[in-house]
């Protein structure tokens, strides 16, 4: 057995030399296909758990609207919808730009890729700008769930007399506050998803301008790619769920 | 140089020390033990032999924390009267021993020990997928760890290990906040830790391993890396709207403002029953190994037992309704989780039933490993078989919250996966870390276990079923007996957990060198060096030989003299 393992510490010395290996190939995989395909599964498998993660606050969130339906239709009618819809044409915009900064990847075009990258991270920015603008304006009406919850007096009006004489003008304050409670969180922990991504692609960046990537090996930046088109489809759930069930 | 496509290809005779000979300087061999001596180089290992050992010796460490819980809640139960200690602290002793055992101790312990260990040797890789990754899941073990002893030591949970709102909402004192947020980071690390399983068995199986070639053990690994990829992040987001609802009094879980404290016990099962299997499923992938090693027969019905991990952990996901019978589930919901729960067993009986065809005229020999397994098997059997009585609808508003589910729960959790992972850590001991265990006290701790282990419990089925509710540290004389009978089975317990750590350090510099394949077993494992190289092989290995390939019996020649310590010959051992 001595001299096995000898010779084996030797073969991998002489391996090491003998066989062209791309820098970006870690020591325990065969080859580049096999690095990448498990890097590919590991995102999507990754993904998954994000959607049994975002899963327990959908649950919430249908149980709640089931229990409290006029109270979500009241509260959803306090929100932005047109701030809102501006940030779903944001995102949808960044994921145009994340996918370019993947083929531009592909096709080994470094300044493309940094300036898609940018701008990804530039849109993503302007999303945080917005919802940090609307958050503001619920944290000044006092519209946070909580001990001191108060209601905006003037959107309630507005949508009590939309719905005069109507069944679904029937609203308990005090319950209003559920779908404030379920708001914040889906758009808050939506938001710190953000952010990862954010930084996330400003080390993309950094790599990317140093030379780092090639057409034979770029799988950071598509696996950066699902992660942040994961991130926008999730939006494209929240968006109608909490801001356009209040509008009809 | 010798390939390891066959085993026969590796020399019969492997030279063994002889008792003088253990004074020898270390010998050249390089392994991944002796690799590098620093800190660091543990410290910031990504070799997943060291990772598994990083682990071993953390979960170990939390392993005799939550056992002194236990004997302090047996001592307070030695008496009738609450006379040890006041309510409020036995209300923290079985909290933190529920927390400490379930997070720290049993849901790490196979997967990320063993697992960790004995994955990418089975499926001939160099390492698991992701090394940096498996890394960071020890980081965060250890983060989640240090949070939850802070939270325990500052003044401790007294809400129980399944933080049930209200108690853990308006109700609590303590540190419920910063116990979650422990468990939340312990969830991510077992979260990285099933996806990196999953991601290696995929892509990194050696040339020739098919799946069905795979060991039962990787198919048991897979079935429960599911499970902690679909059941983790549930309980990541329940602990947070719970850390929610307690730093922002917001009412997500409270009715006087239109939350739901039912929705609370939903989500959480959803998680906690899997977690079960979590626990579970990679106590049978050893049992799998041993009980096919030490009857030297292949397993019978390999493609059975493979697919009834994979069902497990797939029906496991449809039965938490049957810890809410009596939380205001209505009936019909009621009837079917518990017929889901019955169709559970059928995939955990095949599992007993095909270890117990498989002994069926197996050359079994009675090694240490084969004692833990066997006793699984008939403790595994009771808790199984006992689960099915809280499973019945009727009979489950009898027992529930008695004894009777603490017996269920423990022989389960104690007589299966704890001696399922006692087997298995001292049937891969040798490969670990290159030396033999003494077996004569391997065998006498292993009865000693399986002794105080039914002493402790089976009282419990006892008392529960004569209603002796559970988590109060005072109780009616009249079960008194009962109780003396379990806390004296618990020393006993105690001692049979304490003599391998003692056994098991001392061989680590005075047992018997090992061999390559002290086992004669057939895996990819025991085809490296004991202890393995840091790369695990000399060539990447190619497979041509179905799993538990052990030659036919017909075929077995008697060599040399049989005394009761011999091992079944070589010609029992086939490979091709």
């Amino acid at each position: 057995m001595a001299t096995q393992t000898l010779n084996h510490a030797d073969a991998h010395h002489d391996a090491a030399h003998d066989e062209e290996h791309h820098p970006g190939l870690a020591h325990h995989f065969d080859n580049m296909e096999q690095q990448r395909d498990s890097g590919t599964l590991g995102m999507w498998v990754f993904l998954v758990t994000e959607i049994m993660f975002f899963g327990g606050m959908f649950l919430a969130y249908m149980l709640f609207r089931a229990s409290n339906p006029n109270e979500f239709a009241a509260g959803s009618y306090q929100l932005d919808v047109l701030l809102g819809g501006i940030n779903t044409a944001v995102l949808i915009g960044s994921s145009l730009t994340m996918a370019l900064a993947v083929f531009f990847a592909q096709t080994g075009n470094k300044s493309l890729l940094v300036l898609f990258l940018l701008a990804t991270i530039l849109l993503g920015f302007v999303f945080l700008g917005i919802k940090a603008v609307e958050y503001g304006t619920k944290f000044s009406h006092g519209t946070i769930p909580g001990r001191n919850f108060k209601v905006e007096h003037k959107k309630m009006e507005e949508y009590e007399e939309h719905h005069h004489g109507d069944a679904a003008a029937n609203v308990d304050p005090a319950r209003l506050q559920m779908f404030f409670v379920i708001y914040f969180m889906l758009t808050g922990v939506h938001a710190l998803h953000m952010i990862i991504g954010i930084g996330v692609m400003s080390v993309l960046v950094f790599f990317a301008l140093r030379n780092r990537y090639s057409p034979e090996y770029h799988s950071h930046i598509e696996l950066a790619g699902l992660y942040w088109h994961f991130v926008d489809i999730v939006w494209i759930f929240l968006f109608p769920l909490l801001y356009l069930i209040g509008r009809h | 140089m010798s390939s390891i496509n066959s085993p026969f290809d590796k020399p019969f005779e492997q030279p063994v020390d002889s008792p003088g000979g253990r004074m020898r300087p270390v010998p050249a061999e390089r392994n991944y033990l002796n690799a590098d001596y620093s800190v660091r180089s543990w410290l910031l290992t990504k070799d997943h032999k060291r990772i598994a050992l990083l682990y071993l010796f953390s979960v170990s460490f939390f392993f005799f924390i939550g056992s002194i819980y236990a004997m302090l809640i047996r001592l307070e139960l030695l008496t009738p009267k609450g006379d040890l200690v006041q309510a409020a602290t036995y209300n923290k002793l079985f909290t933190h021993h529920g927390i400490i055992m379930i997070f720290l101790f049993l849901i790490p312990s196979i997967p990320a020990i063993l697992g960790n260990f004995l994955v990418p040797l089975m499926i001939g890789a160099k390492d698991l997928a992701f090394p940096k990754i498996n890394l960071l899941s020890w980081y965060l073990y250890m983060i989640g760890a240090v949070i939850v002893s802070s939270a325990i030591m500052i003044g401790g949970v007294d809400t129980g290990w399944y933080f049930y709102v209200p108690y853990s909402s308006n109700f609590s004192n303590t540190y419920v906040t910063l116990a979650g947020l422990g468990i939340f980071v312990l969830g991510f690390s077992s979260i990285l830790t099933g996806l990196n399983f999953i991601v290696t068995t995929h892509t990194m199986r050696a040339p020739g391993m098919t799946w069905f070639r795979l060991p039962l053990f990787i198919w048991s690994h897979y079935a429960t890396s599911l499970i902690m990829l679909l059941g983790t992040p549930v309980i990541a987001i329940t602990l947070l709207l719970l850390v929610f609802e307690r730093t922002f009094h917001v009412g997500i879980f409270d009715p006087t403002i239109g939350g739901d404290p039912v929705l609370f016990q939903h989500l959480f099962w959803f998680y906690s029953h899997p977690a079960v299997y979590i626990m579970l499923l990679p106590g049978m992938a050893i049992i799998s190994e041993i009980i096919a090693t030490f009857s030297r027969k292949n397993i019978f019905g390999y493609k059975f037992v493979a697919f009834s991990s994979i069902a497990i952990a797939v029906f496991g996901f449809l039965v938490w309704g049957h810890h809410l019978f009596s939380s205001s589930q209505s009936v019909f919901a009621g009837m079917i989780f518990s017929f889901i729960s019955f169709a559970v067993a059928v995939p955990s009986a095949i599992k007993v039933f095909n270890w117990t065809a498989t002994l069926f005229r197996g050359s079994i020999s009675y090694d240490t490993p084969m004692l833990y397994a066997l006793g699984y098997i008939g403790l595994f059997a009771i808790g199984g078989l006992t689960g099915l009585f809280l499973a019945s609808l009727g009979m489950d508003v009898h027992l529930t919250d008695t004894y009777f589910v603490v017996a269920h729960f423990h022989y389960v959790m104690v007589g299966g996966t704890l001696l399922a992972y006692l087997g298995g850590i001292h049937y891969w001991w040798p490969k670990i870390t290159g030396r033999l265990y003494p077996e004569g006290w391997g065998r006498f701790s292993a009865l000693i276990v399986f002794v105080g282990f039914n002493l402790t419990f089976f009282p419990q089925f006892l008392l529960g079923f004569l209603g002796m509710p559970r988590r109060y540290h005072a109780y009616p004389p009249e079960y008194q007996v009962l109780n003396v009978l379990s806390s004296a089975g618990a020393s006993i317990l105690a001692i049979g957990f304490t003599i391998p750590l003692i056994y098991l350090l001392w061989s680590l510099r005075y047992g018997p060198k090992a061999t390559d394949d002290p086992w004669m077993a057939t895996g990819l494992e025991w085809r490296t060096s004991s202890p393995p190289p840091t790369e695990n092989f000399v060539e990447t290995p190619i497979v041509t030989w179905e799993a538990y390939e052990f030659a036919p019996q017909e075929t077995m020649k008697v060599v040399g003299k049989l005394t009761p310590d011999d091992k079944p010959d070589r010609s029992s051992y086939s490979g091709n």
